[in-house]
């Protein structure tokens, strides 16, 4: 049982992006990513959750056994995977009630039908939980919402949805500090022995809520090294330069 | 029935009553044609004057040529649709059709006021409450006696000509109308509930001649909502309508049309709306049923600082076509218009806007909005439009623009990376591209309300 991400090569049209990555994550363990803008690390996450426009040129990525590269995202998603975006799309004129309706009326079987009154209580109690208010359940899916209020919104949808493995893109990024204190609570509060999770962020303050059990280093591509999360502490004091791989002229 | 008192003197708008009666001469058909082509039954029970219009609208049918592919107003137009020789006009239908036709007409939970109509004659009504009649406030079927109404019709009942098109088809109404929806609203009175009314067609080749008008005095407000639906989806039939909404000074009306016909229903309806100095209309259509649907809006902003919001929004799958022609009509400085008609288009079905912003010499500071948007969801669907500007006034604002384009990819990536399967994304994107046109309503319920009878569309659509 894990997210198990093999070799992994992903190009977008002609570009290679990501090259060569390896990484398991065991259902129960947090693994943080860190790396340098334009690194790769969304390319890997959209890729994972079958973005149509990434190409995997070779290597495999598996859930639970199971080959789910040549599944639609659809199917990733109602399979367990979950992620949640850098930048969550706008929906116009579709309501945040319906939308969230709609992924988990997706996990019921052939002519199973949604407890209305049921979904809506669970709807609430999560909003609650992120304080989130009412009247967005009404609002068009993160239309005018705030940076902070459309990452709450992305935690929203993978409390309601529970994914077994979860890749959260920079989903501290434009959170306040009370946001990011409320977001990590209700990631917490769904950590445990069912839940692998992802987390992709530039900054050691969201590991200090969300404490990970690994830290990976990703520069051009690739894990450039792994630790505990003392790992994110060294890059928070001396930055990436240290990983960087020296140009071959250098080294010669 | 329309106001007997006019019969011994005959109204200043109809200066020359024709001969009516023994010595009338029989229109001849032209050869081989029937159907439509054929005079209209004479209506015994109606007034003398209003007998002499019909007949004069027959004579003008007769005379007006049919549309022409050359012809600008129906550029686009399939014209082979509109074969008029296939359908007769409708009958009663008997009273069980007629009860169970009523029971299926479900509108809000709260009305002001409710008529059905079938083929033309109402089979059920809510009747207002006293204190809005005793306000003054007249909703009734014109089959009833109007009398006590009389200056208001005969000042306002097809007192606007057709200018979009439909000249023939606009007297081809004239010649047949029987009925139709009659709302009268005092000065400064406010019916703050909807009016509904719904309208069926029922019967293999029926033709229906649905009549509204709405007369909302100065300061008044009112809302109403016609339902357009059909008794059986598979019957052929026409629809040949005309709606004449008069917004006084200053006052506001609401007028929403659900158009759910049969998909065997050819079906034209021409719109005018006249508004007065300070008055406000906003007026939707949705546009979900009919093989062929024409909608003609002529928005006049006759007053000073009168305003028209004029939305629609278009269903098209299959084989459908939606013809859609818009003139807004600046004549008053300080008016504004703004036109928003949002279409999706499945399978092979079509659309056509064509619609035209005039600012008339004096209607300075006009501001005049349109836009069209078409959301593709198939190679094989076909969006014409022809946006128009005729500006000949100062100081004015206009935009107009029409816009094609695919559901966007990165919207669909996002509800399918929720689990959703990717026609349901599709079919979820297409339905909020839609919505958003309800919401400018400002009024939840309705919103609500147009927004179930969309969603029903979908589903009828969806792929099992
Ligand atoms: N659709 C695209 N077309 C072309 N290049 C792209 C596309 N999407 C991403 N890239 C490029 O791929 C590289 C990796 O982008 P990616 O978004 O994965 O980086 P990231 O590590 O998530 O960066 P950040 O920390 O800024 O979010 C960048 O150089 C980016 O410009
Ligand atoms: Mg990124």
């Amino acid at each position: 049982m894990s997210l198990k991400i093999d070799n992994l090569h992903v190009s977008i049209g002609e570009k290679p992006i990501v090259r060569g990555l390896t990484l398991e994550i065991q259902p129960g363990e947090v693994h943080a990513i860190m790396g340098v803008n334009g690194s790769g690390k969304s390319t890997l996450a959209k890729a994972i959750a079958g973005h149509p426009d990434y190409t995997i040129t070779s290597g495999t990525v598996t859930m639970d056994g199971e080959d789910i590269l040549g599944w639609e995202s659809d199917e990733r998603s109602r399979k367990g995977l979950f992620l949640a975006f850098q930048y969550p799309n706008e929906i116009p004129g579709v309501s945040n009630a319906n939308f969230i309706r709609a992924a988990v009326q997706a996990r019921l079987g052939e002519g199973e039908e949604l407890d209305a009154v049921e979904y809506y209580e669970r709807l609430y109690s999560k909003m609650d939980e992120l304080g989130i208010p009412r009247e967005f359940t009404a609002r068009s899916v993160n239309e005018g919402f705030s940076g902070g209020e459309k990452k709450r919104n992305e935690i929203l949808q993978m409390m309601m949805v529970t994914p077994k493995y979860g890749v959260m893109d920079e989903t501290d990024s434009g959170l306040d500090i009370d946001a990011l204190k409320v977001v990590a609570a209700g990631v917490n509060a769904q950590r445990g022995p069912n839940l692998g999770l992802l987390l992709i962020t530039h900054y050691q303050r969201l590991l200090n809520y969300i404490e990970p059990d690994f830290v990976h280093v990703m520069v051009d591509g690739h894990i450039v090294q792994s630790g505990g999360k003392e790992l994110a502490l060294q890059l928070e004091d001396k930055g990436y330069d240290q990983f960087r791989e020296p140009s071959p002229a250098l080294v010669s | 029935m329309i106001p007997s008192a006019a019969v011994s003197e005959p109204p200043v708008d109809s200066p020359e009553p024709l001969a009516l009666g023994e010595d009338a001469p029989e229109p001849t058909p032209p050869a081989g044609k029937g159907g439509l082509f054929l005079p209209p039954p004479v209506q015994k029970d109606q007034p003398t004057w209003f007998q002499e219009r019909q007949w004069k609208a027959w004579e003008k049918f007769e005379s007006l040529p049919l549309p022409h592919r050359k012809d600008s107003a129906w550029r686009y137009t399939t014209l082979g649709k509109l074969d008029i020789s296939r359908y007769t006009p409708a009958a009663a239908v008997d009273s069980s059709a007629a009860e169970a036709l009523a029971a299926r007409s479900l509108g809000g939970p709260e009305v002001a006021g409710r008529l059905v109509t079938v083929n033309d004659r109402v089979v059920q009504r809510t009747p207002l409450s006293d204190e809005l009649r005793a306000k003054g406030v007249v909703f009734a079927p014109m089959g009833d006696d109007l009398s006590a109404q009389r200056e208001t019709l005969l000042r306002h009942f097809m007192a606007n000509e057709s200018v979009l098109g439909s000249q023939k088809f606009f007297a081809l109404h004239q010649a047949h109308v029987r009925g139709g929806t009659f709302i009268y609203v005092p000065k400064g009175v406010h019916v703050e509930l909807p009016l509904e009314s719904f309208h069926w067609i029922a019967g293999e080749g029926a033709a229906i001649f649905p009549h509204t008008l709405v007369v909302a005095e100065e300061g008044s407000q009112v809302t109403l909502i016609d339902y357009l639906d059909s008794a059986d989806r598979r019957q052929n039939g026409f629809v040949c309508g005309v709606s004449d909404l008069y917004v006084g000074a200053g006052a506001k009306v609401t007028y929403l049309a659900a158009q759910n016909w049969g998909e065997e229903v050819v079906a034209l309806k021409m719109n005018t709306a006249h508004v007065a100095a300070g008055g406000h209309l906003t007026s939707l259509h949705v546009n979900l049923g009919a093989r062929y649907d024409r909608l003609e809006s002529h928005n006049l902003l006759a007053g000073a600082g009168a305003r028209s919001d004029m939305l629609s929004a278009t269903v098209a799958t299959a084989s459908q076509e939606f013809d859609q022609r818009t003139l807004q009509d600046h004549l008053a400085p300080d008016t504004g218009s703004d036109l928003l008609y949002k279409n999706s288009l499945s399978d092979k079905s079509k659309t056509i806007f064509s619609g035209l912003i005039k600012v008339a010499p004096g209607a300075h500071r006009t501001d005049a909005y349109q836009k069209v948007r078409n959301l593709l969801l198939s190679d094989d669907a076909e969006a014409d439009s022809m946006p128009g500007l005729e500006i000949l006034a100062d100081d004015v604002r206009c935009t107009h623009g029409a816009t094609s384009g695919f559901v966007d990819d990165a919207e669909l990536f996002y509800l399918q990376s929720r689990g959703i399967p990717r026609l349901l994304a599709q079919q979820l994107i297409t339905q909020g591209f839609l919505t958003e046109v309800l919401t400018r309503l400002d009024d939840p319920r309705a919103t609500a309300r147009l927004a179930d009878l969309l969603a029903a569309k979908f589903e009828r659509m969806k792929p099992r």
